[in-house]
């Protein structure tokens, strides 16, 4: 059975072997370079060409679309096909129990799915490691690693993403018996799923760190207008700026939520709304002042967020939740696919 | 003797549909048994339900004395050649050899590879571009290499020309010569099934419409052709089974374990091409359908 | 193979009686002799396609009217032959009937009317003898 999955999987596996291989060549052939930047100067970001910069999106992309690729491409086939086409009337008939013949499809695809987005991601996060989450001078400025943008396609995230959307894809393709929906309800799928983490799961894996933070030209990131377009909000930012922020509200002296009292506002020099800076420039001097007068009334920031140091407990984590969850999957593959239990 | 294939008030549905109903059965080992009925009769859900591919919505089957598909060895004393003989297109006629080699404990390598030889199959081929001839033999070489005890086939000659139909009952039939094993074939032509089985069952919207050794069934019905009566009183142990008439003449096809005594009618034998047809044709208006029978 | 059987499958005579008596026609004819061993039941499957069983009824039979025995793990032989006392009056009716036929055609008498006129006057033969 091994051998009958290989060999059906043989052009998939050479395609991703040939991608991982072009990925490994050229993080080995521009990889040094940046490390060795890195070691030098303390604003990489700067100091790389515009081709590195492509890179580094690139890299982004890749390990972004790469699991949705392997749900979509390796995983609904995987039923949908034989089903399709018939084949599993062939396969069935022959000596092996259908778990074992699910089994050792569903086996060798997710772990040659695994290891192939493993060594991308290993490659591409040790290329882009020196370079995460550096502030640059010039705009577009990279996020810091536990941003969404970043941590799904870092690290070893990807791997867990790869196995859920190709066990996804296996059970899609099971049920709906047709390999183009299959692939196209996977796709959505997975799409939505990867937006639904974030917001919802990855805030709570490991419990948010509190904090109250005083507003100081250092502490702010910005001000802004609420919805309502009435009140100001300001956000600030932690001392590492590679924490990931997760709610950031104004409390008066009570601890209560409050917006900002009125004459903040007129207090202020620069127009109302200021966009997040990363900018070093201070600003005038009375914004010190204003800032002093809100703190002495008693407003504070309350801040939950993740520390930057958590990156790895993190990604650990939500790997765990995805293997948890394509198991679940799984064993809702094999209950689909069983024989007449009588 | 052991029934082959066995099956209990076995039944299919499709949403509201029932694909086959109320269908029990009993075909005897050693036999190579036609099954036969019009297209979407329920032969290949009968066929798919005996292999364990699809699951009863209600009664059993039982398949060399156990149910279907429920371990590896119970596996490999069924084989299938199913419709439209699928096999993968992608892999070579070898590599299909291979699939067989690995994946069936009692695999006969060398039996294959003569099948083969002697058709002319070229075993670097792609499967996907063998002739339909080719893939059947492909198909049922498959079935025979993995030495089932009973080989099932869903329509395996529909779509060959004369030649390669011919081809391929030869090879069958020469697998069954050779000793134990019991075949189940199905077809809507007839005439394929008339050399080739001496056990019949005929489906008809999805039910058992008779089932028995092609012998007994040729014995025990008759073509009765007599004057064209108002009253046909048969004796009670004689059941018409189709029956045509033009204004002076009654034609009957008649189901008389007993023989025919009335000396009015002219008796003769029916061919199995006509006594599959008289089940089939659904009966004229006003006289009730033929009962369910099963002649041993 | 000694001989070779044909099966006619529309002319209403089950497969193993035309088997049957294709051998004994050819017994008959002397084409078969004692001692010749009929073809076995997987060359008659694989050149005619059909059941097994319905060879293996034929000669069931046929050895059942003693014309065959069955050598088991050997196969079927002819156990006898017609004597030649009984084949060498053949030749001549052959040739006798070869003559009437040509007559008969010339009289203008088709295929059918032919058969139609043997049958009778063979019918009403046999019912006077």
């Amino acid at each position: 059975m091994i051998w009958l999955t290989w060999r059906q999987l043989r052009a998939q596996a050479a395609t991703a072997a040939l991608a991982v291989a072009a990925i490994g060549v050229v993080a080995v052939l521009t990889g040094p370079r940046i490390a060795d930047l890195a070691r030098r100067t303390t604003n990489v970001f700067d100091a790389l060409t515009s081709t590195e910069r492509t890179l580094h999106v690139a890299g982004i992309a890749v390990l972004a679309v790469a699991p949705a690729l392997a749900g979509a491409f390796w995983g609904a086939p995987l039923l949908a096909r034989e089903l399709e086409t018939g084949t599993h009337r062939l396969a069935w008939s022959q000596s092996v129990t259908r778990a074992r013949w699910l089994g050792t499809k569903l086996g060798l695809t997710v772990a040659s799915g695994a290891v192939a987005i493993g060594l991308m991601s290993l490659a591409i996060t040790w290329w882009a490691a020196p370079v995460d989450g550096v502030a640059g001078s010039t705009r577009g400025a990279l996020p810091g690693r536990l941003t969404p943008i970043s941590f799904a396609m870092r690290g070893v995230a990807p791997v867990g993403y790869a196995v859920f959307a190709v066990v996804l894809g296996a059970t899609l393709g099971a049920v709906l018996r047709r390999t183009l929906p299959a692939m196209a309800v996977t796709l959505a799928l997975y799409v939505v799923v990867q937006i639904a983490v974030p917001l919802w799961i990855r805030p709570h894996l490991a419990p948010p760190v509190t904090t109250t933070v005083t507003v100081s030209t250092s502490t702010l990131d910005g001000i802004s207008i609420d919805p309502d377009g009435r009140n100001p909000v300001i956000s600030t930012h932690t001392p590492d700026r590679g924490d990931w922020i997760l709610t950031d509200e104004t409390v008066d002296r009570s601890g209560r939520a409050a917006t900002l009292p009125g004459w903040f506002t007129a207090c202020l020099p620069s127009p109302d709304v200021v966009p997040a800076s990363t900018s070093r420039q201070a600003e005038a001097a009375s914004p010190d002042a204003c800032f002093g007068r809100l703190a002495d009334a008693g407003y504070r920031q309350h801040v939950a967020y993740q520390p930057a140091h958590r990156f790895w407990q993190l990604q650990w984590t939500e790997t765990a939740f995805f293997l948890a969850l394509s198991a679940l999957l799984a064993a809702g593959c094999f209950w689909w696919i069983r024989p007449p239990q009588r | 003797m052991t029934a082959v294939l066995a099956t209990r008030s076995l039944g299919r549905r499709y949403g509201r549909r029932w694909a086959l109903r109320d269908c029990t059965l009993a075909v005897p080992a050693g036999r190579v048994t036609g099954l036969v009925g019009p297209n979407g009769a329920g032969k290949s859900t009968l066929l798919n339900l005996a292999t364990g591919i699809l699951t009863p919505s209600a009664g059993s089957v039982e398949v060399c004395g156990a149910p279907p598909a429920r371990d590896p060895a119970q596996l490999a004393k069924v084989g299938f050649v199913a419709q439209d003989t699928p096999v993968y297109a992608g892999l070579t006629v070898e590599e299909h050899l291979r699939l067989g080699a690995r994946l069936n404990p009692r695999w006969d390598a060398a039996a294959a590879r003569r099948r083969l030889d002697r058709l002319g199959l070229d075993t670097r081929q792609r499967a996907g571009k063998l002739s339909g001839g080719q893939r059947a033999q492909l198909a049922l070489t498959l079935g025979l290499a993995k030495r089932p005890e009973l080989l099932l086939l869903d329509e395996p000659v529909a779509s060959l020309d004369p030649l390669a139909r011919r081809e391929f009952l030869q090879v069958l039939m020469e697998a069954v010569a050779e000793g134990d094993l019991s075949v189940v074939l199905s077809s809507h032509v007839v005439s394929d099934l008339e050399r080739v089985c001496d056990h019949l069952i005929v489906l008809v919207d999805s039910q058992v419409g008779v089932a028995g050794d092609v012998d007994v069934l040729l014995d025990t019905h008759h073509r009765l052709v007599g004057p064209r009566r108002a009253a046909h009183p048969l004796p009670r142990d004689q059941h018409v089974v189709g029956a045509s008439h033009t204004d002076r003449q009654s034609t009957l096809v008649v189901r008389a374990p007993a023989g025919i005594a009335d000396p009015a009618w002219t008796v003769s034998r029916l061919s199995l091409e006509d006594l599959v047809l008289a089940y089939l044709t659904p009966p004229a208006q006003g006289r009730p359908a033929a009962p369910l029978e099963t002649v041993r | 193979m000694t001989i070779e059987f044909s099966l006619d499958a529309g002319c209403g005579v089950s497969p193993y009686l035309q088997i049957a008596q294709q051998v004994r026609q050819a017994v008959r004819l002397g084409l078969l002799r004692a001692g010749d061993q009929l073809p076995t039941v997987k060359e008659v499957v694989s050149q005619l396609a059909i059941n097994p069983n319905t060879v293996l009824k034929a000669y069931r039979e046929l050895e059942r009217d003693g014309l065959v025995t069955a050598r088991p793990g050997v196969g079927t032989f002819v156990t006898r032959s017609v004597p030649a006392e009984v084949t060498a009056p053949l030749e001549p009716l052959r040739r006798e009937l070869a003559r009437w036929l040509v007559r008969a055609r010339s009289a203008g008498l088709d295929d059918e009317s032919i058969a139609a006129l043997f049958a009778t006057t063979f019918r009403a033969e046999r019912d006077v003898a």
